[in-house]
């Protein structure tokens, strides 16, 4: 049997599950230390500048490689109402994907402050100082944020939907473990 | 394998599904804080800022009363020694700054606020920025951010028991009493000794480490005058003054002396002062050449975050500059958002 057609490639899977684990990340440590004063309040805003930067770039990636390589058909079985939302809701996460590091970097150019990443590695800056900018790029970051987070779990719900419920083979197509022969999984 | 045994029906499924959205929701309110009410956040910071009368709109929420100068930091090539930072290669930087005093409210009588301030960023040849904001009293009033804190709140409190209370909890704060109480006052920004009090790590071109406090020493000499005496000169005399001064006299000058710690020296707690004899080196000079208004001048829209730091210096074990960094940064975020509410000249016109 060939998987190839049934599922994402492997390098689609694995950037997946990174940015997965990632943004997940982000978006508690982005809450977590906007809500401290404690001394992890410094590394914990510098690890989000960092991850933020690299996912900007990990997006570009995947979705170079969505382009290439394409994605696994959904299965036929599915309603079309079901089809769309799912197309709709993933190029909606790979737009919150980009957007939210843009506004991040942006709501500091527009701040002034420096974007100091890891390792001291300076972004310049590609936008003056405005208190309007700033304003609205920082309430984007808050509340995109937030529902950034509500259609994560959304679509976490639906991939546990695919994977208990229907047992479709859709979470199959995004998984890291090798496919279980269908034999065993009907017994 | 345990799945195949026990194949999940539809119900449980669900149930599962629904368990861990709950639970991925539920673990997102914790950590934003929004189950824990007694965690001490920024905006708790703020509020307990917040005289009674309400927030300084578009204004910053501590030390909301100053003015903006600009002008340069010249490294004499001493620090160069104690930390690899540009800044402390000899030679002339970018300077931009704010004289201000300790108090949320932009309109206080110069006369009734203790505290001076001074905010000061210094821009490296590459652009690399050094920023802090440093006071005049020689100690911090409290040890930790959570004891600041408390202090606004029982000084906030018209009970006087609440502050009697607070002292005795918070010994450390007898140095900073004192110091308010007797230090003679000043009639010029420009005759106030602005210290660092937190204590920060400077490393050195073959790494080597040591930690270091520093301050802004006046070159002009300073004139005691009793806080009635201020008073009379009228609420706004320290901006009057620093313009009339440096319009006449030219640039006012700081020396920046840093002090390096000897091991075991209190490094995380600015209300303890080092001993007098530890080892203090002359960096440079701070030279201040221009003084703006804060409406519609170059310090208006700089957060002198502490932790804005370059290569070569870096925080300490002292809590106060990540504290400081997270409240300045819900300030800027404020006072950026209420700038309709302090208009600059220019947008003001019709
Ligand atoms: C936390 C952040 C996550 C993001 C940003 C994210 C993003 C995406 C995107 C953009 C796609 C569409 C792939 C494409 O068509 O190119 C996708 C597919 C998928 N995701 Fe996620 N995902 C996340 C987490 C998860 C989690 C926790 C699960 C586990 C249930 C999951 C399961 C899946 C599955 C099964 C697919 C394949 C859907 C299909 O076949 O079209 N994802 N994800
Ligand atoms: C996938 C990318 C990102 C996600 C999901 C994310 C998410 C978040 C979230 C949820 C918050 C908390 C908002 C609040 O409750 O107030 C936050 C705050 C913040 N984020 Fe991000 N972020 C991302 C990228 C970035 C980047 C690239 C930067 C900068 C280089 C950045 C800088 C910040 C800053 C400075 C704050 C504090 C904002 C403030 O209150 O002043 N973020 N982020
Ligand atoms: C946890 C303790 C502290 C809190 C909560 C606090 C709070 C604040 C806030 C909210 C601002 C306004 C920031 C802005 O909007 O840009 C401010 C400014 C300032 N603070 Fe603090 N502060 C603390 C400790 C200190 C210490 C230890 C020093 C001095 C060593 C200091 C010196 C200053 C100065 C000089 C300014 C004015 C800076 C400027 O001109 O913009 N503060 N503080």
């Amino acid at each position: 049997m060939t998987s190839a057609p049934h599922r994402f490639a492997l390098i689609q899977r694995v950037l997946h599950w990174l940015m997965a684990v990632c943004v997940l990340a982000m978006l508690f440590i982005g809450v977590g230390m906007v809500s401290t004063v404690a001394p992890k309040y410094l590394p914990l805003i510098l690890v989000h500048k960092t991850t933020g930067f690299i996912l900007l770039v990990l997006v570009l990636i995947r979705l170079a490689l969505r382009l290439h390589y394409g994605a696994p058909p959904l299965p036929a079985d599915l309603s079309k109402t079901m089809k769309l939302g799912a197309g709709l809701s993933h190029q909606l996460l790979y737009g919150l994907m980009i957007v939210m590091p843009l506004l991040g970097i942006g709501m500091l150019w527009a701040a002034a402050y420096p974007v100091i990443l890891y390792g001291g590695i300076r972004i310049p800056a590609l936008l003056p100082q405005s208190d309007l900018m700033h304003t609205l790029l920082w309430n984007a970051h808050v509340y995109v944020g937030f529902a950034f987070f509500a259609l994560v779990l959304l679509h976490l719900a639906a991939g546990l939907f695919h994977a208990l419920i229907r047992r479709d083979g859709v979470f199959a197509s995004m998984s890291l473990l090798p496919l279980r022969d269908r034999g065993t999984q009907t017994k | 394998m345990n799945q195949g045994k026990l194949p999940r029906s539809g119900l449980g499924s669900l149930v599962l599904i629904a368990a861990v959205l709950g639970g991925g929701a539920a673990a997102f309110a914790y950590t934003a804080g929004w189950l824990s009410p007694e965690r001490l956040t920024p905006e708790r910071m703020i509020a307990a800022l917040t005289p009674p009368s309400g927030p300084p709109l578009g204004h910053r929420r501590n030390h909301a009363k100053g003015i903006c100068f600009t002008g340069t930091f010249e490294a004499n090539g001493n620090g160069a020694e104690l930390s690899k930072a540009r800044v402390f290669e000899r030679g002339a930087y970018p300077a931009l700054g704010r004289f201000n005093l300790g108090t949320a409210d932009p309109n206080a009588v110069d006369a009734t606020v203790r505290v001076r301030g001074l905010g000061l960023q210094i821009a490296a040849a590459d652009g690399e920025e050094w920023r802090m904001a440093l006071i005049n009293p020689p100690v911090f009033a409290v040890s930790t951010p959570q004891a600041f804190h408390e202090l606004l709140i029982a000084s906030g409190k018209k009970d006087p028991e609440a502050m009697k209370s607070f002292i005795q909890a918070n010994p450390e704060f007898a140095a900073f009493a004192a110091w308010a109480k007797t230090a003679p006052w000043t009639t010029s920004y420009a005759e106030d000794f602005y210290n660092g009090l937190n204590s920060f790590i400077f490393t050195d071109a073959k790494g080597g480490e040591r930690a270091v406090r520093w301050s802004l020493v006046p070159m002009a000499k300073g004139v005691p005058v009793s806080q009635a005496d201020l008073e009379k000169r009228g609420p706004d005399f320290l901006e009057q003054e620093i313009v009339e001064r440096v319009r006449t006299a030219g640039p006012q000058r700081w020396t920046m002396v840093t002090t390096v710690a000897d091991p075991g020296d209190p490094t995380a707690d600015p209300s303890k002062a080092w001993p007098e004899n530890r080892r203090k080196v002359e960096v440079g000079t701070l030279i201040v050449q221009r003084i703006e208004p804060e409406r519609d001048g170059p310090c208006r829209d700089i957060n002198f975050d502490p932790t804005v730091l370059p290569q070569g210096i870096r925080v300490s074990d002292d809590p106060f500059p990540a504290a400081r960094s997270s409240v300045y940064r819900k300030s800027y975020d404020l006072r950026a958002a209420e700038a309709r509410d302090y208009p600059r000249t220019e947008t003001a016109k019709p």
